[in-house]
């Protein structure tokens, strides 16, 4: 009886009605021609439950290759669950060594691998257990970087110099060219909105303190704050991680030097450093810009805008805008050197740990820009 | 100390595990081992892949923390021990990553030197001069300001050696040194093997299953089994192939000839 067919291949069994089964399949074996599955003879042996044997006759085979295997693992499978005994000498040569090749190994069935598939219901559980997991992790993260900051100020922290002025050199001076462009950009863009509303009262002169105190209070830090996030926190991140992968993290935990002190700390302190000088440089860049603007555009003279900036500005302005820049670098830093010494051990991992740093510290960033605006406003600073 | 007091503590175990298990959470890798590594062993530890024996080895150079049970380096219990204590203890090792596992931002002379200068006062001079003896021993004389990527995986292998001979260990770990080694480089590191345990007393564990190295250096070892998952079988590999009780640990020595 022929269970299924094309014109390539056959599939059919015989004697019918009889205890012992013989499966014949015939023909073209190859898996480009759209292979039958096993469903047929599990219907045939749900329809005759006292078959007692099943063997093969494969002579009308002409050509085979692994659907032909992967076939008969399953015919296999479903004549064990069926409690039917299988005997496969009437299969070629190769396939029987192939199946006794791929039966030679059991299957490891505890491997503690969860099933991938989950409702989403689940999903969005898995994620809430992942983010509550992931808090005490960073918290102890953020208490050994303090422990290793507390090393540093007594003097005794594990860490080279060289290794410091390098990362330094990296998140400073290699920084200028970007954060140049953003804070010119963004000092022609605050000059221009201001200037033109500020025109219809006759108020150009304003544009000096529109442009002064946003760029120093606020929009400089926030600039520098999210180009370092995305240059040096990514970089952070990805310089760690790949250490991570290569073990060099492990080599440097059996010599008993705290990566922490040795890799972290060096990073943290650069950027904290680096970004507030960037952020002071970034201000001085934005109001040129609207320098500029003022004096091309809405006659104001280059002395007139030079003093009423004066006027604007003063320390308290800075010192805000430079406190803001010091919390950024810290949560750049944070972020990109937490998710580096997270980092799982493979490629994909570290380009998980990049982005991942970077979504984290521009977060991190927005928020703290939003408290510390709350805080310095009710303040009256 | 008196000759039978040096004799005792010569023969105290250098590394005692009791009743460890190795788990990533709920996943026992490994169970009930239990063995002695003694002084100035080479310590095999050995069994198929995926049975655990990279895992063990980061548990015996304190990266990794065991599920159940002790380990103690001559008589101190090392998770029983203070912070400091374990940073003492983990001075005396030395270890060879699978990858060699050099720091990729620095020379070899600063990857040699970096524990050197963070736990000895030598001078800066002094420092160079054991650099260049320890790269001289492992055959990489003259490579000291190459970068890790800039020399081939066995000279980063050597010198990854090198760095873990930096401090004069008494006890070295190998995470299969021989893997991706031609065969005399493989021959040269066997041959460095002994001669460092000879001439300096050092403790070698050495995870592998090149069979040409288990026979060459090895006097002790351990199999792991991985469908048990414990060990089967400990003793001089020598030894146990020819007479161990466990039928799969003869195969595996004797390369899968029952």
């Amino acid at each position: 009886m022929t269970l299924s067919s094309n014109e390539h291949w056959s599939l059919s069994i015989n004697p019918e009605d009889s205890a012992a089964l013989i499966i014949v399949p015939g023909g073209d074996w190859r898996l480009k021609n759209s292979l039958p599955d096993t469903d047929s003879i599990r219907a045939y042996l749900n329809e005759h439950p006292d078959q007692q044997s099943l063997t093969f006759n494969s002579q009308l085979i002409t050509h085979w290759d692994t659907g032909f295997c992967t076939f008969l693992i399953s015919v296999i499978e479903l004549s064990k669950t069926s409690g039917i005994k299988t005997d496969l000498s009437g299969l070629p040569e190769g396939v029987r060594r192939l199946l006794a090749l791929a039966t030679a190994v059991p299957e490891v069935k505890d491997t503690g691998r969860k099933p991938q598939s989950a409702g989403s219901l689940e999903k969005i559980g898995q994620f809430v257990i992942d983010l509550l997991r992931g808090m005490p992790e960073a918290l102890h993260f953020l208490g050994e970087a303090t422990l290793a900051f507390i090393q540093f100020l007594k003097g005794k922290a594990q860490y080279r110099r060289s290794d410091f002025f390098l990362i330094i050199q990296d998140v400073g001076p290699r920084a200028l060219p970007i954060v140049t462009l953003i804070s010119f950009l963004v000092g022609l863009i605050l000059a221009y909105m201001g200037a033109v509303q500020l025109q219809q009262f006759g108020a150009q002169i304003f544009i000096a303190d529109l442009v002064g105190i946003g760029m120093v209070r606020e929009m400089a830090a926030l600039m520098t704050g999210i180009i370092m996030a995305g240059r040096s926190g990514a970089a952070f991140a990805a310089q760690l991680g790949t250490m991570q992968v290569n073990e060099e993290i492990d080599a440097l935990k059996t010599l008993g030097i705290s990566p922490m002190e040795h890799l972290v700390l060096p990073r943290m302190l650069a950027l904290i450093m680096m970004v507030p000088l960037l952020t002071l440089y970034g201000s001085i860049v934005g109001m040129i810009a609207g320098l500029i603007i003022a004096v091309t555009a809405f006659e104001v003279t280059a002395f007139e805008y030079y003093n009423q900036t004066l006027r604007a500005l003063d320390m308290r302005h800075v010192l805000v805008g430079l406190s803001k820049a010091s919390v950024y670098g810290v949560l750049i830093a944070y972020s990109g050197c937490l998710r580096g010494m997270q980092c799982g051990r493979s490629a994909s991992a570290v380009g998980e740990a990049t982005t991942s740093a970077v979504v984290t510290s521009i977060v991190l960033i927005v928020i703290a820009a939003s408290v510390l605006t709350v805080i310095f406003q009710s303040l009256g600073i | 100390m008196t000759a039978l007091a040096q004799q005792a503590s010569a023969d105290k175990a250098h590394i005692k595990l009791r009743g460890i298990t190795m788990a990533y959470d709920d996943f026992i890798i490994q169970r009930d081992l239990s063995f002695d590594i003694n002084h100035e062993d080479i310590f095999i530890i050995m069994g198929g892949s995926g049975c655990g024996k990279s895992t063990l080895l980061k548990l015996l150079i304190g990266l990794k923390t065991p599920a159940t049970g002790d380990i103690e380096y001559d008589d101190i219990n090392f998770w029983q021990s203070t912070q400091e204590e374990q940073t003492r203890i983990k001075q005396r090792f030395g270890v060879l990553f699978q990858s060699g596992a050099l720091w990729s931002s620095m020379t070899l002379a600063e990857n040699v030197a970096l524990s050197i200068e963070e736990y000895t006062d030598l001078t800066a001079k002094q420092i160079n001069e054991v650099v260049s003896y320890k790269l001289a021993l492992v055959g990489l004389a003259g490579y000291e300001d190459f970068y890790p990527s800039e020399i081939s995986g066995g000279m980063q292998k050597r010198a990854g050696l090198a760095r873990a001979m930096a401090l004069d260990p008494e006890i070295l770990f190998f995470d299969e040194p021989s893997a991706g080694l031609d065969p005399i480089s493989a021959r040269r590191l066997d041959e460095l093997i002994l001669e460092l345990r000879d001439s300096l007393k050092t403790t070698v564990v050495v995870v592998t299953h090149e069979l040409a190295s288990i026979f060459e250096i090895g006097n002790n070892s351990v199999f792991l089994d991985v469908e048990t998952k414990t060990m089967i079988a400990t003793g001089n590999p020598n030894k146990l192939r020819a007479d161990c009780p466990e039928a799969k640990v003869r195969e595996f020595l004797n390369r899968g000839v029952k």
